[in-house]
């Protein structure tokens, strides 16, 4: 009876939730539990709501433009907690040129504007640690 | 096993949170270690807090905690929301509104899906309000699904049941009707700003006066959770309670009572684990189901049939 559980977290300063909440219904919809933290979450809570919530994946929406600090706060936090084992995608307005930035510090995967919620929710079966 | 079960009792959050997951997931192993736990438990005082979706409950325990935190206490909180029956996944809102504690040391979260349980509970619910009991905290919150009128199974599960509602959710005549209104130690009517509060008072304390429960007398409070308006005088009523129970003998009482229902509820779940695992058995409920389908026998006397072979 494992589930997926999935942390939808909006990072820092921003007010558009819109997006992360199609994206928790599509998993909730895709049979994972899905913890929704709301907005303005700083690195520090998600990583500490990652920990008591043993979650399997946590999913990062940001808007605002300050994704290279905030997704890689976000990583480097969870190495320095030994989580490494959680999968980390992000989701939002990320230039095409930053992309590549943010998968070397950990970031698994980039989800932009159109990409379909089944396409989300088939990364995760395929790539979280069993 | 055993190092995690022993990280849990130092109170150490990512075992406790290893440990509540492998117990969800019905674990063997994990299920194994459970017992051990129990001499540990018993300390924590165990709230629940029930009622309609959207009365305010997740804002109530959001701002309790804090007030708990501020007099010295550690917390640990359970918020439980539906599992889809479709689909299986849950979405899990219940921190958003405890915003303020979520980096405080002393307060550990947990989000649960109800996984298929009716009654406004989980089924690992039991073992996970152990595992907190056990891991040190001094007071337990467990917040029941948006129930309806009849999810009263957190009876079972709490020292003090505190049931939120709003003005203005019914007439007399709710009030008047069995369910959930029946299992309240303390009613709070939150969005007390909201017209026809001090109405809605006064319909709750009217049915209560007809109540016979023994020598507490259910207080009304009212509240404006977001503004932590009568938060205080709610979590001093709490603990007021508590007190009585402890002087009354009715912890003890209440607790003897969840011990029988969890005991029993081991035994439903390891039967039915030990007739549906037995390939014996199942070979028989086969053959019988084909016997109730061509009408030789009925479901009863079938039924009366496995449990008859399970006691020899």
């Amino acid at each position: 009876m494992k589930k997926i559980r999935v942390l939808v977290a909006k990072v820092g300063l921003d007010g558009h939730d819109r997006g992360a909440k199609v994206v928790a219904r599509a998993l909730r919809d895709a049979g994972m539990e899905v913890i929704y933290t709301g907005l303005h979450q700083t690195p520090e809570q998600i990583v500490e709501t990652a920990i008591q919530e043993d979650v399997n994946v946590i999913g990062l929406s940001l808007l605002s433009g300050a994704h290279m600090t905030l997704f890689t706060d976000v990583a480097e936090l969870l190495k320095e907690k030994g989580l490494d084992d959680i999968l980390l995608i992000g989701g939002g307005i990320i230039p095409e040129e930053d992309k590549e930035a943010l998968k070397q510090a950990g970031i698994a995967e980039i989800f932009g504007p159109g990409t379909s919620t089944d396409e989300i929710v088939e990364f995760i079966i395929q790539n979280v640690k069993k | 096993m055993k190092e995690l079960v022993k990280k849990v009792i130092e109170g150490d959050a990512k075992a406790i949170a290893r440990f509540i997951t492998l117990v969800e997931n019905r674990d063997k192993d994990a299920l194994n270690v459970i017992g051990q736990i129990h001499e540990y438990t018993g300390n924590a005082h165990i709230i629940g807090i029930t009622g309609t979706m959207g009365v305010g409950k997740s804002t109530i325990i959001g701002k309790l905690a804090k007030e708990f935190v501020e007099r010295g206490k550690k917390v640990g909180i359970i918020g439980i929301d539906p599992s889809s029956h479709f689909s299986g996944g849950a979405l899990l809102g219940d921190r958003i509104r405890m915003q303020d504690i979520i980096l405080n040391k002393n307060v550990f979260i947990r989000s649960m899906g109800t996984r298929g349980m009716l009654g406004g509970l989980t089924g690992a619910i039991y073992d996970v309000v152990k595992i907190l009991d056990a891991s040190g905290k001094d007071v337990i919150m467990v917040e029941t699904v948006g129930v309806g009128q009849s999810e009263i199974d957190i009876v079972k599960m709490a020292d003090t049941i505190v049931v939120v509602t709003i003005p203005t959710l019914g007439d007399s005549i709710q009030t008047l009707k069995a369910g959930i209104t029946e299992i309240a130690d303390i009613f709070v009517v939150n969005k007390s700003d909201m017209p026809n509060a001090d109405a809605t008072v006064m319909e709750i304390q009217i049915m209560l006066e007809m109540n016979k429960n023994g020598a507490w007398k259910t207080p009304v409070i009212k509240t404006i959770a977001s503004d932590s308006e009568g938060i205080r005088k709610l979590l001093n009523k709490i603990e007021e309670h508590r007190d009585y129970l402890l002087n009354s003998k009715e912890l003890e009482e209440r607790r003897r009572k969840r011990y029988e229902a969890e005991m029993i509820e081991i035994i439903k779940r390891r039967l039915m684990a030990f007739i549906i695992d037995e390939p014996k058995l199942r070979e028989k409920m086969s053959s019988l189901v084909d016997k109730i389908l061509s009408k030789e026998v009925d479901p009863y006397t079938a039924a009366d049939e496995i449990l008859g072979t399970l006691l020899k």
